[in-house]
């Protein structure tokens, strides 16, 4: 018996490569995307280990998007049967891990979710509903309150998820990704550092181009495990993008099969949910079977690109700087914190904030103002002014989950009172009673 | 006339059809020391009177490697692996004599590493140092581009007695799989040959001239001689001939359950629409996990001769067998003891059952009618526990394309078929609690022999089409061809179909008994660098298992 296998753990494995759905023939995001990670777990005979338990993905219902997103009009126009699917395929890794069936499971399922918002009024990023945060208030429905910590290591800044959870103080959002100012979404700098109620609670960790397996490490060790450990979470998910892959056509970093392998057995997620990464020939298969064997306790050590070189992937001594400075600057920005607030809200009572949201994907454009009531007791009420340019224009109130009493009533009755008038529609979405009302 | 044997491990039986009826039945305890012997009794004894020039083929089933892997009896074989990178060698199933190459072919079966013919040839050389006469050559990705494990066993050919080929064991991708496989395949090799070529001469020696079929874990059959050159495809074959009796026996297309209860344990088969249902990658023997396509079945340890104990107030039933059930002169109780006390069966001695339940009954506080009637009712539960679990995990396989998610088939079974000893006294009881029609097939007393007899030959074919690389393979049958930019789906069904007409006929297929099928069919498009760059086209077809072309299933045999 090698050291490794005395650490094997029970992981649940949710294969759903969607063979017969594409956002176009020729998206990225397309039938062919898990054909050849398919062909390599089904060769490495991965399912014949008697730790790793393969369970076919439930359906998630349109309650389980209307308990975290205001879809507009409605949540059966926006997604198809695909996403149903891969979210539902999200929570049945979920319900796995939390009745103990597994110790630890991954999603690897298609379409991917992380860059849709809080408001859907189409696709954007390859992405409509985001299935790791219907995911995350399927497991506070159904099995309480958690502090939850999501982990996106896509390279792509998960905006979406980040945009869901600003407000709330008991989801940490942690992102590493390329650096906004060379690729999509264009967002994610150390100062997107969470809402005025929640503080910390958005952490971002941009990288330069070229990073490699050393870069991330670094970043994993240095700034995300002292980070969690602070946080102490109930439950760890990693939304795992593969496209920091040095093959990888639409970014430009340098990491590796080990790279991910290692990445995730330092993090130990209880929950993977694959995103984005479309090197799928030669990135996808071999990180896909690394991730799967670290998150099963078993030796990684052989796992390899047919093409890997090392040297030639190596990161320069200027990235890795580079790369210092920035941990050092979140870590600081942690550190602060708690003193933050005073100096960044002052005595206001609510908070605005303006968006404008670009759904790429659908070509669709959004306005939109946010506003937040400042307390110190929960996530806080959120109102929501949305107006896009499919000519629909929505109000929504939010009770955020774990809500003191003040920002509950308020909601109320502030929805009570609310018009229609110019907006087409009035939503109410209140988490812990599960309650989603359209006006 | 159609002459089918089993040789089980308890029983060896025959059956003689003619014109589709039984004309014979013939049944004699199996001698486990010696196959060829039992085959020899009972074919002089079926074929006592008869005129063999009458017969028109002969199909055997036998535990021959399936007892020679459990028992290991089995010869020492040197393997050849080319793994490249992935799963770490520690990983890998534990096989002494094994060398680990260089060489890598990737999963669009281009070749990622070369191998190393001075390594390959120095492992050959050990192995023959060491006395080792036969090898298995695997590569991962073989059946992508057998290239690599061909040059291999060229470099070692004619050392060795036989070596098996990784790729020509299964189309299917398991790595792990195909390396036990084709182990297997080379350690039952030897004993299995013997056996085939004393088969062969006793028939002879019958005045049988007629071709000889062995059966295979599929419930399908093939030319004897074609199954020297893969022995391992006849493991397991006893509970493939047993669904296949009960197949013929049943008159059923719907979605149905088959017990076959014995004496110590219970299998059971499924079929979806009269269909018998394969395992998806392969059968499992000894801890073995192989790409040999088998019926798909589970067995329980509960049948007849099943051990009944308390503890602590509760019946407990199996899995443990001391020996026959104490009506027959057994030294504990038994599932069966508790039947006869029932009336439900007459076998043995009443007194000696009521006898043994009594000790239990006392411990109980209970009549031992009432004890009776707790173990009966215990070990149908247990049956009826581990039918329903076997159909809840079938209907929850995985699947993987939105169409099958949304409209896949549930199995719903309407009948159960029962065979086995207890049969009789335990069908209704478990069809009322399956909600399904009890059946229980005439001369199921022979249903092994009945379903060897009359089983069909089967094959599969797996067809991958790379119209980028302009490159077709068919993976188990070592053929690489090239294709144009243009082929189609349709085209790869029609070269897939073909090679498997020539496979089958080889094998030993009548034309009238060939059901193809296409069991897989799916297209990508290939998109490099967000243009088309081509097609990735996969295609699998068989021949469907079943029965023999003539026969209608459930007429009276």
């Amino acid at each position: 018996m090698t050291l490794m296998d005395r650490q094997r753990r029970r992981t649940g494995l949710i294969f759903f490569p969607a063979f017969d759905w594409a956002i176009s023939p020729t998206h990225p995001e397309r039938e062919e995307r898990l054909l050849y990670t398919q062909d390599q777990v089904f060769e490495e005979g991965l399912l014949d280990f008697d730790n790793i338990i393969e369970f076919k993905p439930g359906l998630a219902t349109t309650a389980d998007i209307d308990r975290i997103h205001i879809c507009v009009p409605e949540a059966k126009s926006v997604i198809t049967e695909s996403h149903l699917i891969s979210a539902g395929g999200a929570i049945t890794a979920a319900e796995k891990v939390l009745s103990g069936e597994v110790d630890n499971a991954f999603a690897l399922v298609r379409p991917p979710g992380h860059h849709a918002m809080r408001v859907v009024h189409g696709a954007r990023g390859f992405c409509n509903v985001n299935i790791e945060a219907i995911m995350v208030e399927y497991i506070r429905k159904h099995y309480g309150p958690k502090r939850i910590a999501i982990v996106d290591t896509d390279c792509h800044h998960g905006d979406g998820t980040q945009e869901i959870y600003w407000h709330d103080p008991n989801t940490l959002c942690i992102s590493i990704h390329q650096d906004g100012r060379t690729l999509y979404p264009g967002s994610g700098f150390t100062d997107e550092f969470g809402g005025p109620n929640a503080l910390g609670m958005t952490v971002n960790i941009p990288l330069p181009p070229r990073t490699s397996d050393e870069g991330f490490l670094y970043v994993l060790e240095k700034v995300i495990m002292p980070i969690l450990a602070e946080f102490q979470p109930d439950l760890v998910i990693n939304s795992a993008g593969q496209d920091n892959h040095y093959t990888d056509p639409i970014t430009n970093m340098r990491f590796s099969a080990q790279g991910y392998a290692r990445l995730n057995e330092i993090l130990a997620p209880d929950i993977a949910v694959l995103e984005g990464g479309y090197s799928i020939e030669k990135a996808l298969p071999y990180v896909n079977v690394g991730i799967i064997l670290a998150m099963a306790g078993l030796d990684y050590s052989a796992v390899r690109e047919p093409d890997y070189h090392a040297e030639a992937l190596r990161q320069t001594d200027q990235i890795t700087r580079y790369i210092e400075r920035t941990a050092a600057e979140v870590m600081d920005l942690w550190k602060r914190r708690r003193e933050m607030k005073k100096s960044l809200v002052g005595a206001a009572g609510y908070v605005k904030r303006n968006k404008h949201i670009y759904y790429d994907t659908d070509g669709i454009s959004e306005q939109q103002e946010e506003t937040v009531r400042v307390c110190d007791d929960c996530g806080g009420l959120v109102l929501i002014d949305s107006f896009a340019d499919t000519g629909r224009r929505i109000f929504a109130v939010i009770v955020p989950g774990q809500s003191c009493p003040v920002c509950r009533e308020e909601g109320e009755a502030f929805f009570n009172r609310m018009e229609k008038g110019r907006y087409r529609h009035i939503y109410f979405q209140d988490r812990d009673r599960d309650i989603y009302i359209r006006k | 006339m159609i002459l089918g044997i089993d040789v089980g491990g308890t029983h060896t039986d025959a059956v003689l059809i003619e014109g589709f009826k039984i004309r014979k039945k013939a049944k004699i305890p199996t001698d486990e020391t010696n196959l060829l012997n039992s085959l020899h009794r009972v074919a002089t004894e079926i074929l006592a009177g008869e005129d063999p020039k009458k017969l028109q083929r002969v199909v055997l089933s036998t535990t021959l490697s399936t007892n020679a892997i459990v028992q290991n009896k089995v010869a020492r074989v040197g393997m050849i692996v080319a793994g490249g990178p992935g799963l770490s060698p520690s990983l890998l199933p534990r096989i002494p004599h094994m060398f680990h190459v260089a060489g890598y072919v990737n999963h669009r079966g281009v070749i990622a590493a070369e191998i190393n013919r001075e390594e390959i040839k120095a492992a050959g050389g050990k192995l023959l140092q060491e006395g080792i006469k036969h090898l298995g050559v695997v590569g991962k990705f073989s059946t992508r581009n057998p290239a690599q494990e061909l040059q291999t066993a060229d470099l070692l050919a004619g050392d060795f007695r036989h070596i098996s080929l990784g790729h020509r064991m299964s189309g299917r991708l398991n790595f792990r799989r195909r390396i036990d496989t084709a182990y297997l395949n080379s350690a039952v090799w030897e004993i299995y040959q013997r056996f085939v070529s004393d088969v062969l001469q006793f028939v002879r020696s019958q005045g049988i001239d007629v071709p000889i079929y062995i059966l295979k874990a599929d419930g399908g059959t093939f030319d004897v001689a074609k199954s020297a050159e893969f022995p391992v495809q006849t493991i397991l074959s006893g509970p493939a001939a047993s669904i296949m009796g009960i197949l013929s026996m049943a008159k059923c297309d719907e979605d149905a359950v088959a017990l076959d209860i014995g004496g110590t344990t219970t299998d059971i088969a499924v079929f979806a629409d009269g269909v018998p249902l394969l395992e998806n990658l392969g059968v499992t023997i000894e801890g073995h996990k192989t790409l040999i396509r088998g019926l798909r079945t589970r067995s329980i340890g509960l049948g007849g001769d099943s051990a009944v104990r308390s503890e602590g107030g509760k019946i407990l039933v199996g899995p443990r067998r001391e020996g026959p059930a104490a009506a027959l002169g057994g030294p504990l109780p038994t599932l069966t003891d508790a039947m006869v006390v029932l009336k439900r069966t007459d076998i043995g001695e009443e007194r000696l059952a009521t006898a043994a339940l009594a000790p239990l009954a006392a411990a109980l506080g209970r009549s031992v009618a009432e004890t009776a009637q707790l173990i009966f009712t215990e070990a149908c539960e247990k049956i009826v526990g581990a039918v329903r679990s076997f159909i809840r995990e079938i209907n929850n396989e995985p699947v993987y394309t939105i169409h099958e998610m949304l409209a896949g088939k549930i199995i719903v079974p309407k009948t159960v078929h029962v065979v086995g000893g207890p049969a009789a006294a335990m069908a209704d009881y478990l069809g009322e609690k399956l909600s399904c029609r009890p059946c229980i097939p005439q001369h199921s007393e022979v249903a092994n022999a009945v379903g060897a007899a009359l089983a069909r030959t089967t094959a599969e074919i797996t067809v991958l089409a790379d119209t980028e690389r302009r490159l077709l393979t068919i993976g188990e049958e070592g053929v690489q061809m090239e294709i144009p930019s243009r082929y189609t789906a349709a085209q790869a069904i029609a070269a897939g179909t073909e090679r498997l007409r020539e496979k089958a006929l080889a094998m030993g297929a009548r034309e009238e008994d060939m059901e193809i099928e296409v069991v897989e069919n799916q297209e990508f498009n290939m998109v490099r660098d967000m243009y088309m760059a081509g097609k990735n086209i996969r295609v699998k077809v068989q021949l469907k298992p079943g029965l023999i072309s003539g026969f209608t299933r459930g007429q009276a045999l």
